[in-house]
């Protein structure tokens, strides 16, 4: 017994840099598997009040910047108005409501955001208190951007796109083609789009979407358009580079969008089993 | 000795807040970012508890992981770091830093420079390695970490010249 604990003794500095190694490998394990990454995340009381300090600074530098994409947006989300006034009044009728109403908009801001390594984090200045939860889709006016991934009070955290867990169901604009979209981890303004069926008329500047096929993001968002392509190993399948629409160097205010028929299609497409 | 324990707390926090709030978002060229951070490893007292360095060494890097949802990369670069740093303070200063004599602003130039370069280049190879987590991508891991550590060491050079401490 005295020999074990001369011998722990002896080498406590060796024990414990091993002890602290595992502890931080198992750490970066765990972030690298998609949703495990409970314990270590910027989205808390400390490092999210730094970031929302840190950005209250900031956003004035940006503020005209802001500005000419919320006016470009108003116009048009104006002439998209005038269009479904149009069809009211030549259909006399159509419920809205019922038809807008699958999902429910909000804004928040960025506070924290990378994009120069391989598995990128956003953080937003609204959490759980905003009726932010898990696995909301996160767009800007001109396109995506992530899907929340862990919640505070008053933080959250999105895996941005520029994350190599991410994948996103995508499809292109033209044909209903559809496949997943990743990141290769190079250039923050190319993403790939994999697992496109040879089939697909796939042409250089086409436009990519969102597909409907997820229950986080609706049908139609726009994401980027086609820079090249070429098959895969396979040879049955494309991918696809991306050039991003949305800045994701330069993200200001962003809209969470929650699916508020999602619990009732879940609910549905388990009952079988 | 207090005094030496409050400098270090006072730089953990000024070189963690520098690195989370203004170096993480340099992006030069878009990838290369300076961890001038290290600097607190270089700097820690050479002649304290190596058990109490490696408990410090693995809060910073923790402290910064947490900072930028990066798991445990910092950390495990850092406790490493601590962990080889007598190795390389005896390889870099020999026989001066077996008597607890050695004071790092009056080593010699190559000396210092030497045990920088060995400290920055270990960090920011675990770091990288870890981050990629996939070993075909060693020619990324080797540029990212040949253009970011060369980066920090100008950073920590300019540093330990800008604050030296007053010669009597």
């Amino acid at each position: 017994m005295q020999q074990i604990f001369n011998f722990l003794i002896r080498n406590k500095n060796n024990i414990l840099f091993l002890l602290l190694l595992g502890i931080s490998l198992f750490l970066t394990i765990q972030s690298h598997s998609f949703h495990k990454s409970k314990f270590i995340s910027s989205a808390n009381f400390i490092t999210g009040g730094v970031y929302n300090w840190s950005n209250n600074i900031q956003t004035y530098f940006h503020l005209e910047d802001y500005n000419k994409r919320l006016v470009e947006e108003n116009k048009y989300l104006r002439s998209r108005l005038t269009n479904i006034q149009d069809t009211i009044s030549a259909e006399n009728f159509l419920d809205s409501l019922s038809y807008e109403g699958i999902y429910q908009i909000r804004t928040a801001t960025v506070i924290n955001n990378n994009y120069s390594k391989t598995n990128n984090y956003i953080t937003l200045n609204r959490g759980k208190n905003s009726n932010i939860a898990t696995e909301q889709g996160v767009i800007t006016s001109q396109g995506i951007v992530g899907i929340i991934d862990q919640i505070s009070p008053n933080y959250s955290r999105v895996i941005s796109i520029l994350n190599s867990n991410s994948r996103i169901n995508a499809q292109l604009k033209k044909t209903n083609h559809f496949g997943s979209l990743v990141w290769d981890g190079k250039d923050p303004n190319i993403v790939q789009l994999i697992d496109v069926p040879r089939q697909a008329p796939v042409k250089k500047g086409d436009t990519i979407i969102t597909g409907g096929r997820s229950l986080i993001f609706p049908q139609g968002i726009p994401i980027g358009n086609i820079t090249d392509f070429k098959l895969d190993v396979s040879e049955s399948y494309f991918t696809i580079n991306i050039r991003l629409f949305n800045d994701m160097t330069n993200i200001g205010y962003v809209y969470i969008i929650e699916n508020k028929d999602k619990a009732e299609i879940k609910a549905l497409e388990n009952s079988d089993d | 000795m207090t005094s030496a324990i409050i400098a270090n707390i006072i730089r953990f926090i000024i070189l963690v807040l520098l690195q989370v709030l203004l170096l993480n978002n340099i992006n030069f060229l878009g990838y290369i970012n300076p961890y001038l951070y290290v600097l607190f490893l270089v700097l820690y007292p050479f002649n304290t508890s190596q058990t109490l360095f490696l408990l410090v060494a693995f809060l910073l890097g923790i402290t910064i992981d947490t900072f930028e949802d990066s798991g445990g990369i910092n950390a495990a670069a850092c406790v490493v770091v601590a962990f080889i740093r007598p190795a390389v303070l005896r390889f870099s200063f020999g026989v001066s830093y077996d008597y607890q004599t050695v004071k790092l602003a009056n080593t010699p130039f190559g000396a210092r420079l030497g045990y920088i370069l060995i400290l920055v280049f270990v960090h920011h190879f675990i770091l990288f390695t870890l981050e990629m987590f996939d070993f075909s991508h060693i020619f990324l891991i080797a540029k990212k970490t040949l253009f970011s550590g060369i980066f920090s060491v100008i950073l920590i050079l300019i540093s330990l010249t800008l604050f030296k401490p007053k010669r009597r």
